[in-house]
């Protein structure tokens, strides 16, 4: 493989293994400052538990998320060098931003959180939660300012042969932003949520901790809903902004190569034909896209043959249709696990409403399990459309991702430091899950056990070298 | 009046020195667990020492990369693309290290707390090493072209040269790790940990003779800033003696802060000796990277300015009262497990 493919999928794997935690570390973050308001407000040490639990893998879940986030940092430099020197008048500017403002919050308040708890007044450990969820939310507002500028360039003029900033504010109030932040933001906090309601579910199915973690679960539920709701809002109106400024893209995940139409229907499958450039088998809903481009029942969606046309005349020539079947069913995963979400929440909250959450039933509960997984599906699947469906560009209309790549770098480097990631990834994944298995078996009430080792018990005591000392 | 161009170099070598400063202790603590602690309790002991502050110290880390993106585009692009190898292994140290923190109490096993001990040691040893290795390169000089692309091989950036100041700064992380130890905890791990700092000061200082004395005779920073090198230099041999006299007396906070005094002085010596280059090319003075060349445009320039200036305060703020917070020592005796 040559440098570009073996960066991209560099990229790719690491940004996507990277976002399986950060979601997480979000929602719980609000989650867990939910829970030790309730205990600082009404003194039930049961909420300061919940928040202890759920602390635990947040912490867990947090670690990693740091981790791998330092590897972004660096990664557009090593790889993407001809990129950061392009676009790093304009880019550099949230990604320091966002260290500043955001890394610097969290780090120091999640540290007065897990060390704290003897240390400081309840409410000043209150506020160090808080500090932490906002810092996480502070942080997806920098870095998709960023993201937002590679899809939507805005605030910028080409000055000196790249890109320059020149209006700081039109980059924060960036239209791309403006839809992709809720969206994100929303959805993180729904991972957070079917998580925690996924894992009571399971807690609850086997009758363990029934009280515990029955109010875990109405509590994340009511966030799940809320914010699962908020998510597809946010992502119709994002998908207006997509036909304004990015149609080509929008034609991509409809598998659209002619015209639409008018009104316009959403295609719910295809068989897509890329090489001949034609789709099959379409099974079609009328008016659908109409109504998520414009919000209204008419109106025409341009399609892809069109807009290469268009592009080639303006760009010059060459390719500029993404991989079509990525985007096309990565969005549609993406909608169905949300819209599977939805219908979840909305079961919860009818078993709330009617007081049943004492005798849900077996199979539903079965499903908040599994439904754990729906937010990471539907997470991965939406980044995989969004930056799959601006191929070939890196910064949408100003530079191609062939062009970004760093030309210093040999294949063989770059090879070697793909295996070495996917290598440390995948045990850092693998411990992960193991040890959330375990702080889950081991429940709420059980979770200082194994730490008792002081020392003047401790078989191990004689193995200390010190050749020192 | 300083130019924003000046400014932002001034703050990059700020957050650097500052991360040295701090990290470098948390590293030093990383490394002595392998040493200095007789047993897990001890090592434990350690290990929460630095816990509630790591990882904001790594921040800074992040942010003077985060910086450089922002104010000096070229030099970001030139740094991380020109040292690949060294930052694939740096990134791997880091996540191993940072993820041990967390895992390493989270199942009572041997082979687990000891593959996560082995992770904390390599994880806090190889980082100052590489970018100890990489900042003395960029004195040094290494092979950038006209186009700013630097295309380095083995020998341009592992040589005697940026191996000795790799070494010198592993050992000052340790000293001065080993000082914070005196801070930090009590009883015999305290004693313990001061002697230890004794002991290396010596090795220390010959490491530190020895860079200064190379960099003399391989790098042209003496004849561009010679004066201010001399009045650093001498700061740091002050800084030195008096942290030796703190020491045998005691005086551990003290002492503490002439380690960081040296770590500190030393990183602010390279960045003096760079001034106004950001990076040296070897194959000839035009294709240096330097303030101006290496720059984002004004406007971003201020922006950032701005920023960092409303911002930075906040960050001191809150970073000096969690110190303050967690000032008292670490007792054995006490919840050590979260």
């Amino acid at each position: 493989m040559d440098i570009v493919a073996l960066s991209r999928l560099q990229f790719a794997s690491t940004t996507i293994f990277h976002y399986f935690f950060v979601p997480v570390s979000i929602g719980l973050a609000l989650i867990i400052a939910i829970m030790e308001t309730m205990y600082v407000r009404k003194g039930d040490e049961e909420y300061k538990r919940m928040a202890q639990f759920w602390g635990k893998l947040f912490l867990i879940n947090f670690a990693v998320g740091v981790v791998t986030g330092i590897l972004q940092e660096f990664q557009f430099g090593m790889n993407w060098s001809d990129y950061s020197r392009f676009v790093g008048d304009v880019f550099g500017a949230p990604l320091a931003i966002e260290a500043l403002l955001a890394f610097f919050l969290e780090s120091t308040f999640i540290g007065l959180w897990i060390f704290g708890w003897d240390k400081v007044s309840k409410r000043i450990h209150l506020l160090s939660i808080w500090m932490v969820a906002i810092g996480t939310m502070l942080s997806a507002f920098w870095i998709l300012a960023a993201n937002s500028f590679m899809q939507h360039p805005v605030g910028f003029a080409i000055n000196n042969g790249r890109a320059e900033m020149n209006d700081f504010f039109a980059l924060i109030t960036n239209g791309q932003l403006i839809v992709e932040f809720p969206h994100t933001v929303l959805a993180a906090y729904a991972t957070g949520a079917f998580l925690i309601t996924g894992i009571s579910a399971y807690k609850l199915l086997k009758k363990q901790d029934v009280s515990f973690f029955k109010k875990s679960f109405k509590i994340a539920a009511i966030v799940g809903i809320i914010s699962s709701i908020g998510v597809a809002v946010a992502g119709h109106a994002q998908a207006q902004y997509l036909v304004e400024t990015q149609p080509m893209k929008m034609a991509a995940s409809e598998g659209l190569w002619g015209k639409s139409g008018d009104p316009a229907p959403w295609t719910v499958w295809a068989n897509i034909d890329p090489e001949n450039k034609v789709s099959s088998g379409e099974f079609k809903i009328p008016y659908l896209l109409s109504f998520l481009s414009y919000s209204k029942f008419s109106g025409e969606v341009k399609g892809m043959n069109e807009l290469q046309a268009e592009y080639e005349q303006k760009y010059g020539p060459g390719n500029y249709i993404p991989p079509v079947r990525t985007t096309f069913w990565s969005f549609r995963i993406m909608v169905a696990a949300g819209t599977a979400m939805i219908f979840l929440g909305m079961y919860a909250m009818f078993l709330m409403w009617r007081k049943k959450m004492d005798q849900p039933n077996t199979w539903f509960m079965r499903f908040m399990f599994w439904g754990l997984l729906l937010p990471p599906i539907a997470n991965t699947a939406g980044w995989v459309m969004t930056e799959f469906g601006r191929q070939p560009w890196t910064v949408f209309g100003l530079m191609q991702t062939k062009d970004s790549v760093s030309p210093n770098i040999t294949s063989g480097q770059v090879l070697f430091s793909v295996i070495s990631f996917t290598v440390i990834y995948a045990i850092l994944g693998a411990i992960l899950v193991g040890l959330f298995i375990k702080v889950i078996k081991k429940g709420p009430y059980n979770m200082d056990n194994d730490h008792d080792h002081g020392s003047s018990h401790d078989p191990y005591n004689k193995e200390g070298s010190h050749a020192f000392s | 009046m300083l130019s924003l161009n000046e400014l932002w170099f001034v703050l990059i070598a700020v957050l650097f020195i500052g991360f040295f400063f701090l990290e470098g202790f948390d590293f030093g603590v990383g490394m002595e667990t392998q040493f200095l602690a007789k047993n897990d309790t001890e090592r434990r002991v350690l290990i929460n020492s630095i816990g509630p502050f790591w990882d904001a110290n790594e921040v800074w880390l992040l942010t003077g990369a985060g910086a450089m993106f922002a104010a000096f585009p070229e030099w970001y692009a030139t740094l991380f693309s020109g040292f690949y190898i060294p930052f694939v292994f740096a990134l791997l140290a880091l996540i191993a290290r940072g993820v041990a923190f967390e895992f390493r109490g989270k199942r009572d096993s041997l082979a687990w707390r000891r593959t996560w001990d082995a992770c904390i040691f390599f994880g806090s040893f190889l980082p100052p090493f590489l970018l100890a290795v990489v900042f003395a390169s960029f004195i040094k000089g290494l092979p950038i072209d006209a186009d700013m692309q630097m295309y380095a091989g083995f020998t341009d950036i592992v040589n005697v040269y940026t191996v000795v100041a790799g070494i010198t700064v592993v050992m000052l992380c340790l000293v001065h790790g080993l000082m914070f130890t005196t801070l930090r905890t009590v009883g015999d791990l305290q004693v313990r940990a001061r002697k230890l700092a004794q002991k290396l000061l010596l090795p220390l200082g010959a490491l530190l003779l020895t860079f200064v004395i190379m960099t003399y005779f391989m790098t042209d920073v003496f004849e561009v800033r010679g004066t201010l090198l001399l009045i650093v230099v001498i700061l740091g041999i002050i800084a030195y003696v008096l942290g030796g006299y703190f020491m045998t007396n005691k005086k551990d906070g003290w002492a503490f802060g002439m380690t960081g005094a040296v770590m500190a002085l030393s990183v602010a010596s390279i960045f003096i000796g760079l001034f106004p280059r950001v990076m040296i090319s070897s194959i000839d003075q035009a294709f240096n990277l330097t303030i101006t060349n290496a720059a984002s445009g004004h406007y971003s320039l201020k922006v950032m300015t701005i920023v960092a200036l409303t911002l930075l305060p906040f960050v001191l703020g809150y970073q000096i009262w969690s110190y303050f917070i967690f000032h008292k020592r670490v007792h054995e005796k006490e919840h050590l497990e979260y």
